[in-house]
């Protein structure tokens, strides 16, 4: 295969690519050499790493190089490999897992150290729950991931790249098999490159359920067959990574990003989104919104925007409380800051993080101090135990939590709480301890009232710590006794239309009484 | 205790021996081969570990570390119907937990717990994904998406 086969193919298959999307005009919008998708949801999105999610079959490596897949490379081939690094650089691509790193400077150290090995692993170890950015791109174009880690390898000198891709994604998984069978077959993995002096394979390496190994060295722990848990700093991975190797880590979507970055050049995507967050970012629109979904925007874009415009607000005329971005390592972001723009700094600054882009919406209903607890759940459970105050701290943290919604916690916990918080994030080891105070800090700051409500008045406003909540029933109460019949625990009394009592030092709070009253008799407070 | 009769499963075994034989070169195998044997057996026996230890020289404490490690793995068989309830962010404020509680109580078995006669067993999952499909269970392979509390039956009842 050369470039001039390569062309052929796309001459070929991009007639056949619309002959087969022309069957449903309603769907797609074609332009000049550009496919894209119709409808109101698109219109303020900029698709750059979702640009063929929908549209080219991902089973099919002819439809990716029918819009121009591989071509990338196949310039690249022909320049020197600091070109590339070059241009990655100068288009300011950060890093799209979370911490936003420049990926070009990452390729830059990672090439300038000269060794016999270096590697290229791709990160799809997507844990962050709320976000599925990365399983959309894998299962709907696994090819540009393919070239994005070939383009790295070139420009890093390396000739191995490994894919690790979380267990709970088969078909992901199943999409990229096929995709590096045909590739190779295509010769554009494998010997000889396109007829080149470049030589890259690329091996895939399946999950086992832990989420500390999205930190980049704990995921290189795991791809050498040992427990996941993260290192010692002492090395940039860029210098010692996999197997003691120079090594690049790039999340899925950073990767998607760099063949188009190559194809149309870094002043295209600089003059995209923000002077200092280049581009687009996917956002997975989640939770309380009318019309869930991936959205991909330019950088700078308000969250207001995003949740009403894009994502058509609130469902049943509720109120949006917040946004939490970030997942477990992010905070929660009240409604009166929705003009916040989305972008690293910016999301930095009202103390979230851009994270992987999980977008969670929140209304009423949702108890801040239980999403708090949630997703301390979720860290504890998920720490590795290696260091202390992740170990240690983040379970002392439930424990306040936990008495705060049973309705056992003292206003004093609120301090210890923020105190606690601030220690962990300072002394923890890697990224998962160093944030996963973040929920707690950021819901302390925004919704404070909440927190003191649970301690001091024992109240939960939004209804959802069910061990604080108190049933009266009132004078509209027509004695049907349809409630005595579902009480678990017999604490309801009357007779037979006459108003009826409840029990309070009996009631477990369960909510049947209130949930089959036919009449609306029952208050909560 | 469940013990793990190597003559019942002796084709599977075979299988997977030469399975470890063909990838022994492989850098880093520990985790695919545990993968496999997870795949292959539902769950890891101790005299599976054993042998994976004598085949690839590697101490059954160090197998053991790993294996305890990642929550795919399980030391004992699951049920022949594993529901897994969705916990990540989206699941969760559509209510994934009322969910749960549901399957536990019809179920009567806790979270991680298999039934007596082996047939259900409840664990939950980490964010598989599907966050615009809120709430998600997965039963075996089979994904239910905006699943509700008062589905929990009828769906057990589909069950044979």
């Amino acid at each position: 295969m050369n470039i001039k086969e390569l062309t052929q193919i796309r001459e070929q298959q991009w007639w056949e690519l619309i002959k087969r999307l022309n069957e449903e005009p309603f769907k797609y919008h074609i332009g000049d050499g550009e496919i894209s998708l119709k409808g109101e949801e698109f219109k303020l999105q900029q698709r750059i790493a979702l640009r063929n999610i929908g549209i080219i079959n991902p089973n099919k490596i002819e439809e990716y190089i029918a819009t121009g897949g591989y071509f990338a490379l196949a310039r690249a081939l022909e320049n020197e490999p600091k070109e590339v690094i070059k241009t990655i650089k100068d288009a300011n691509l950060r890093g799209r897992g979370g911490a936003g790193f420049p990926a070009g400077r990452k390729w830059e150290a990672a090439a300038y150290h000269e060794t016999d090995e270096k590697y290229v692993v791709c990160n799809a170890d997507e844990g962050d729950p709320g976000a599925y950015m990365d399983r959309s791109i894998l299962e709907g174009d696994p090819h540009t991931v393919l070239e994005g880690m070939a383009l790295c390898g070139y420009a890093i000198g390396a000739s191995k790249g490994y894919i690790y891709v979380r267990a709970e994604y088969p078909k992901a998984v199943a999409s990229l098999i096929t995709a590096i069978e045909q590739a190779k077959a295509h010769n554009l993995l494998g010997n000889h490159i396109l007829g080149s002096d470049f030589h890259f394979d690329i091996e895939l390496r399946l999950g086992a359920g832990a989420f500390v190994c999205g930190e980049s060295t704990a995921l290189m722990e795991s791809i050498e067959g040992k427990r996941g848990m993260p290192r010692n700093k002492e090395f940039r991975t860029t210098e010692r990574g996999l197997w003691g190797k120079p090594t690049v880590i790039n999340n899925v979507e950073t990767l998607a990003n760099i063949p188009p970055i190559l194809t149309k050049g870094a002043q295209w995507f600089k003059e995209i989104g923000t002077e200092k967050s280049s581009g687009t970012k996917v956002f997975a629109l989640v939770g309380k919104v009318q019309k869930p979904g991936l959205v991909e925007v330019p950088m700078g874009m308000s969250i207001y925007d995003i949740v009403y415009l894009i994502g058509g607000g609130i469902p049943k005329g509720k109120k949006a409380k917040a946004v939490q971005t970030g997942g477990p390592s992010g905070g929660c972001i009240p409604s009166h800051l929705f003009d916040t723009k989305v972008d690293f700094e910016s999301l930095e600054a009202v103390g979230s993080i851009m994270g992987s882009g999980g977008m969670v919406v929140m209304d009423e209903n949702d108890c801040m101090v239980d999403i708090a607890k949630f997703f301390l759940e979720f860290s504890v459970d998920e720490s590795c135990g290696k260091c202390t105050p992740c170990r240690i701290g983040n379970k002392r943290l439930l424990e306040i939590l936990q008495r705060l919604t049973l309705g056992e916690g003292e206003i004093s916990d609120l301090t210890k709480l923020e105190n606690l918080s601030r220690v962990i994030c300072q002394t923890s080891l890697c990224g998962l301890g160093q944030s996963s105070p973040n929920p707690v800090l950021s819901t302390l700051n925004y919704f404070y009232d909440e927190y003191k409500e649970h301690a001091q008045d024992k109240h939960c406003r939004s209804g959802v710590c069910k061990a604080l909540l108190r049933y009266e029933i009132n004078d509209r109460c027509v004695g049907c006794t349809r409630c005595v019949q579902h009480c678990p625990v017999d604490c309801i009394s009357g007779s037979i239309r006459e108003r009826h009592y409840i029990d309070a030092t009996e009631c477990i709070h369960c909510g049947e009484c209130f949930k089959n009253c036919p009449v609306n008799a029952i208050d909560v407070f | 205790m469940f013990i793990f009769d190597f003559e019942e499963n002796k084709e599977k075994v075979d299988q997977f021996i030469q399975f470890m034989d063909k990838n022994r070169q492989m850098k880093g195998v520990l985790l695919p081969v545990l993968q496999e044997a997870q795949n292959k057996f539902g769950y890891l026996p101790k005299e599976i570990l054993q042998l994976i230890s004598s085949h690839l020289g590697i101490p059954t404490s160090t197998i053991y570390g790993v294996a305890t490690f990642y929550s795919q793995f399980s030391f004992v068989p699951r049920g022949k119907y594993s529901i897994s309830v969705c916990m990540g962010t989206a699941c969760y404020v559509n209510g994934a937990a009322d969910i749960l509680d549901e399957f536990s109580k019809v179920l009567s078995i806790n979270l991680g717990e298999t039934t007596a006669d082996r047939k259900f067993s409840i664990i939950e999952t980490r964010c598989v994904g599907l966050c615009s499909d809120a709430p998600v269970v997965t039963i075996n392979n089979q994904v239910y998406t905006h699943f509700k509390k008062s589905d929990v039956k009828h769906i057990l009842s589909l069950l044979p």
